[in-house]
């Protein structure tokens, strides 16, 4: 397929994004570099100096709402690409209504907690709609711990194992490789089909 | 009995265990789990009930905080 091919594909998509932060912003931005049609993306959060070790966002965004930052960023990398943005905190109520009409999900909480309420709402909710979910990346180095599995509609990409703490934090090259794991196999579950 | 764990085939002991039995052999004590049998989601108040026997497909996937 060429790149032209690809974009005449993918311009009809939506992609749901749970969370902007690490896995979400860099995520969206390389779905974004690739033409999907539209992005749905949902965050509370605001931009803290302490983000920018691996989020996409920039340092004169620090107090802005991330996703309107993010949207921001998107939209000036390429403006062709729709982004609807929730500034919410995700629960199983309004998670049905962001996420109804995506063809994808991606999973990109940094919270356990979080990621189970999604990954459960969606299985139950969405059993059609293919979640994909990031788990294990703190730290830095061991480039092939980082994999991806499928379990039906569920999709996992990281290394399983690896939890943030004050002594393993996230880091931009782990977490973007998991974030860039999450959006190439969006590409491959959309281009396939 | 002998179940797909994860995609690998493993034995256990007795015929049949209750994910909240299949869970305390493994020493599987994490807090956030996403448990699927034979794809069917199950959630955390149906571990003492469902019951995991010869054959079946079972996915535990430890949900770990970062992102």
């Amino acid at each position: 397929m060429t790149f032209e091919e690809i974009k005449e594909k993918l311009k009809y998509n939506i992609v749901g994004i749970a969370g902007a932060g690490g896995l979400g912003s860099n995520c969206a931005v390389s779905l974004a570099r690739s033409g999907i049609g539209k992005l749905i993306i949902a965050d509370f959060d605001v931009v803290s100096e302490n983000n920018l070790n691996r989020q996409y966002y920039f340092y004169e965004q620090i107090g802005q709402i991330k996703v309107f930052a993010l949207k921001d960023n998107i939209e000036k990398i390429n403006p062709n690409v729709q982004v609807e943005i929730h500034n919410v905190k995700v629960n199983e109520e309004n998670l049905t209504d962001i996420f109804a009409n995506c063809d994808v999900i991606v999973e990109a909480f940094d919270d356990a907690n979080a990621k189970q309420m999604l990954i459960e709402t969606v299985l139950l909710e969405f059993p059609e709609i293919p979640v994909i979910s990031g788990i294990g990346m703190a730290g830095f180095g061991n480039n092939n711990s980082l994999k991806s599995r499928q379990i039906d509609n569920l999709y996992i990409c990281g290394d399983e194992k690896s939890e943030v703490s004050e002594e393993n934090p996230p880091l931009a090259p782990r977490v973007n490789i998991v974030a860039n794991m999450q959006a190439n196999l969006v590409l491959d579950i959309l281009l396939n089909n | 009995m002998t179940i797909t764990l994860n995609n690998r085939t493993e034995s256990f002991k007795l015929e049949t265990y209750t994910i909240k039995e299949l869970l305390a052999e493994k020493k599987f004590t994490f807090k956030n789990l996403v448990i699927k049998v034979n794809g069917n989601l199950i959630k955390k108040d149906k571990y003492s009930e469902t019951k995991v026997k010869d054959g079946d497909k079972v996915d535990i996937i430890h949900m770990i905080s970062g992102g």
